[in-house]
């Protein structure tokens, strides 16, 4: 179980003086206060832990957030930005003295230049919103986290999200251009334009998977992508996770890189495809999805030659799509895998460690392992081209035990991803849920001089506190006392 | 000073904080010619920090010491099929440089990269994990040797293209790609500038995967061996694939533009141009211009060359338009006119050669906001609070 230290008793205890001075800066719409309607914003998508704000504010223009930061920095008032609230670290999690910045009302598409291929959007726009917005040019934005439904632009900025396509198109910080942030003492600032490769400091490259923690950001400039004139699937089961993680290595060695390669092992074929119908192969130990792109020549040509390579490896099935509608049946299992682990146990954890690809064998052999000494299930779920890999821990919420047993399983794995030259998250970020965790990855003096970055642009450490950075020494005393 | 181990360049930096002296940071100093003189008292080099320390093509990424010689790497991939996805240009010849190879320290610390950055990233994009001296004499590291990382503040970023002076950096890994197997590329003759970046971004919306787009004047046509005999200008789209598709989609895009007099280059050429494109080959020739890279939106290319024509400045259009390389009359009015031309249009420049007393004298990069620079040089301060690495490099009296 996570702590988080206790709320400062002087915000506290100016509760009410705080929220009358939000209200001044805000239409009364834009405050919320009374503990009914603070309710849905308690948790985000690390829904384990639930914590009431002080208040949320919700402002509808970059001056607005201006205000309200400048008020908070006054006021000594902690600030958590949220956006849609789809966080699986708990990056949005708010503390009982802070107030929640919630940017869903900024969801203006501002301007999009298709002959520049860009577009200027406000934080609050979904990300599947800015595909939308230009897909009937034929274009698209390309990151795509599964949440992409719901999750914003200003949360995936923040947490620099990935999706199943990243290993062609990168993750949000390759595919940025500006941001126009408001800084703790109410700044507005614009980093970045419409243009590539900013002179000087890389301001973009940092506060992208900054957590909140040295602005808020109220607009990104992203590159637009024109679409591939078609894309195709294909469904490979294997009779091993040790031969399914050789054949892509040989995939890649062959000079192909597929524009998604996706890796389920067992338990998450059986679970996908009892809630997706995919035709998913349930003999199989492993399965691959591999994505190619481009005219229905090209496609068959790359699928074929991916073909001749699978073959080698002795595979149980292997079906080639043959329309858009059969890829799309195959990517409804992978898109819909939370869900459908979901219908199998009542609770899980998603964990998003990243390992090096050769070691996938060996790191799926010590998680199973685990899972047996544990007692708890787990189904995995891999961007195998780019080694991120997402075990779903299933347990018992409403059994305390379980649950622990679960949190201390996700921590073992992310263990074992730093142990085998890997990372603690590949793209969900730290948030709440692995700040204890930074120390397996970073040595004391390399964490000192990532909260003296943190403090250049937040000296009273206002902004998303408690997040990323393990607590120091006063908080975890005030914690434990 | 040469020092071969990191451990060497934290007891030279711990010395110089001890001394307050400040350090001039270099690999082989191919670059020194760029940016604002540094005037120190000691030199580090990272130079002989050499050597490739893991390389594995299965995983798409090499590590190496920030002195490795970058042509070492390129040959290292070469024989494994792969790349460097941003193709880092060698600037040595434009700079003046003779002599030493740039190091891979140098092109991740200038953040420098070549033509298919319009499509595929910049250096800063793929640089995975680095180590670094910073000006506490301490090693940092950020990022590690998987493609997916966010644990943590992303100072691979921050450090990536920062000029040494908030760190020096020890070793790099990068996020490598296989070759392509063919590339082509179609040139569409006697277009002006507005009509080629128009073409230019056409095919950068197309969905083809062009992965170089750039237009060369008829004077810098004729700079460039392979396309000499044009004598007109040239608007370059490149496609980097499997044979037959560079074949079909160079096919496509001619169709698309039927332009009169379009011709198609073979993969060899076309590695040969854009060679001379990357390394900004039509610039070299008048050694006593200063030389500047302007950055904008594509669209704004043009407008960009047209403002500054009447200043006895030229140049040519790289990344669709949105790269534009510049030479000219070595003075401050020159400058401040590049500059004007680029502020015009919302865009950035850095002045990448002129004499150090130009170069002392000007801004080589724009100056950030207010707000900005005070976080900039807090953050400066607190990975260099002695002040000590490359002090004055980026800006004056910083």
């Amino acid at each position: 179980m996570i702590r988080q230290p206790p709320p400062k008793p002087d915000v506290m205890a100016r509760r009410d003086s705080i929220v009358a001075g939000l209200r001044a800066l805000l239409p009364e719409s834009g405050v919320i206060a009374e503990p009914i309607r603070l309710k849905p914003y308690e948790t985000d998508g690390l829904s384990a832990y639930r914590q009431p704000p002080l208040a949320v504010v919700l402002p509808e223009t970059t001056e607005q957030v201006a205000a309200i930061l400048r008020f908070c920095h006054e006021n000594g008032v902690r600030i958590v930005p949220r956006g849609a609230g789809t966080s699986l670290s708990g990056g949005a999690l708010p503390m009982q003295d802070a107030v929640v910045v919630g940017m869903m009302r900024m969801n203006q598409i501002l301007d999009i230049n298709f002959g520049d291929r860009t577009a200027v959007v406000q934080a609050g726009v979904t990300n599947i919103g800015i595909t939308n917005a230009v897909a009937g040019a034929g274009f698209f934005y390309a990151p795509d986290p599964s949440s992409q439904l719901a999750c914003m632009i200003g949360g995936n900025v923040n947490m620099n999200s990935g999706g199943a396509h990243c290993l062609k198109y990168g993750v949000t910080t390759n595919n940025l251009l500006g941001l126009k942030i408001v800084t703790i003492d109410g700044e507005v600032i614009d980093i970045g334009g419409d243009h590539l490769d900013a002179a000087g400091y890389d301001w973009l490259g940092l506060l992208t998977g900054s957590e909140g923690q040295l602005a808020v950001i109220t607009e990104v400039t992203v590159r637009i992508l024109r679409s591939p004139e078609g894309a195709r699937a294909m469904l490979v089961g294997f009779r091993s996770n040790e031969i399914a993680g050789a054949c892509v290595d040989a995939i890649i060695s062959s000079g192909i890189i597929p524009v998604a390669l996706e890796f389920m092992d067992r338990p998450a074929i059986h679970a996908c495809e009892a809630f997706a119908h995919a035709g998913y192969p349930l003999d199989a130990e492993a399965m691959l999805i591999i994505e190619v792109e481009g005219c229905v020549e090209e496609q068959d040509r790359l699928l074929g030659q991916i073909t001749e390579i699978c073959n080698k490896f002795d595979p149980i099935s292997l079906k080639v799509s043959q329309s858009a509608e059969e890829s799309l049946a195959i990517w409804k299992g992978r898109k819909g895998a939370f869900g459908a682990v979901g219908r199998i146990s009542p609770d899980y954890l998603c964990m998003d460690g990243t390992i090096p690809t050769s070691r996938l064998p060996d790191v799926l052999r010590r998680i199973q392992e685990m899972s047996d000494s544990y007692g708890l299930k787990v189904a995995n779920i891999f961007h195998a081209g780019d080694g991120n890999l997402h075990p779903l821990i299933m347990f018992d919420a409403n059994d305390p035990a379980s649950f622990h047993a679960a949190e201390t399983f996700g921590a073992d794995i992310l263990k074992l991803c730093v142990e085998v030259g890997g990372c603690l998250t590949g793209e969900h970020g730290v948030g709440v849920e692995k700040r204890d965790l930074m120390p397996v990855q970073f040595q004391a003096h390399e964490l000192d001089q990532q909260r003296r970055i943190k403090s250049a642009f937040d000296p009273d450490w206002l902004l998303n506190p408690s997040k990323v950075f393990p607590l120091t020494e006063p908080e975890a005393a005030a914690q434990a006392a | 000073m040469t020092i071969s181990t990191e451990d060497g360049i934290v007891a030279a930096v711990a010395e110089a904080v001890q001394s307050r002296e400040p350090i001039l940071v270099q690999g082989n100093g191919t670059k020194s010619g760029m940016m604002r003189p540094v005037q120190a008292a000691r030199t580090i080099s990272t130079a002989a920090l050499s050597g490739i320390t893991l390389y594995a093509p299965k995983e798409l990424i090499l590590s190496a010491r920030a002195g490795t010689p970058l042509p070492e790497i390129e040959a290292a991939l070469a024989e494994a099929g792969q790349y460097m996805i941003a193709e880092p240009p060698d600037l040595s010849a434009l700079l003046g440089s003779t002599g030493k190879p740039q190091t891979l320290g140098g092109i991740i610390a200038t953040n420098l990269s070549g033509p298919r950055r319009v499509a595929w990233g910049a250096m800063r994009d793929h640089v995975l994990g680095i180590r670094a001296v910073t000006g506490r004499a301490e090693v940092i590291r950020s990022g590690g040797r998987v493609l997916k990382n966010v644990t943590g503040l992303d100072l691979c970023k921050l450090l990536t293209g920062s000029h040494g002076t908030l760190g020096i950096i020890t070793e790099i890994t990068l996020k490598v790609l296989p070759a392509p197997e063919a590339t082509g590329t179609l040139v569409l003759p006697g277009l002006d500038a507005v009509a080629a970046v128009a073409a230019l971004s056409n095919a950068l919306g197309s969905p083809y995967s062009v992965s170089g787009a750039a237009w060369l004047p008829a004077e810098a046509v004729a700079t460039i061996p392979a396309l000499a005999e044009l004598r007109q200008s040239a608007a370059l789209i490149r496609i980097e694939e499997f044979a037959p598709s560079v074949a079909y989609r160079i096919a496509r895009l001619r169709d698309q533009f039927a332009v009169a007099g379009a011709l198609t280059l073979d993969t060899e050429t076309s590695r040969t141009v854009w060679r001379d494109v990357r390394d900004a080959q039509p610039l070299a020739a008048r050694p006593e211009d200063a030389v500047w890279r302007v950055s904008v939106r594509p669209s704004a290319g043009p407008s960009v060359l047209a403002a500054l024509r009447p200043h006895g400045v030229g140049g040519f259009l790289d990344w669709g338009g949105g790269l534009v390389w510049l030479a000219g009359p070595a003075d401050t009015a020159t400058h401040l006119a590049v500059e004007a031309a680029a502020q015009a249009v919302k865009g950035t420049w850095t002045l990448l050669r002129a004499p150090d007393a130009l170069r002392g004298a000007v801004r080589v990069i724009p100056d950030e906001p207010a707000a900005l620079a005070r976080i900039s040089r807090q953050v400066k301060a607190a990975l260099d609070p002695a002040n000590i690495l490359n002090p004055g490099r980026l800006y004056a009296g910083a």
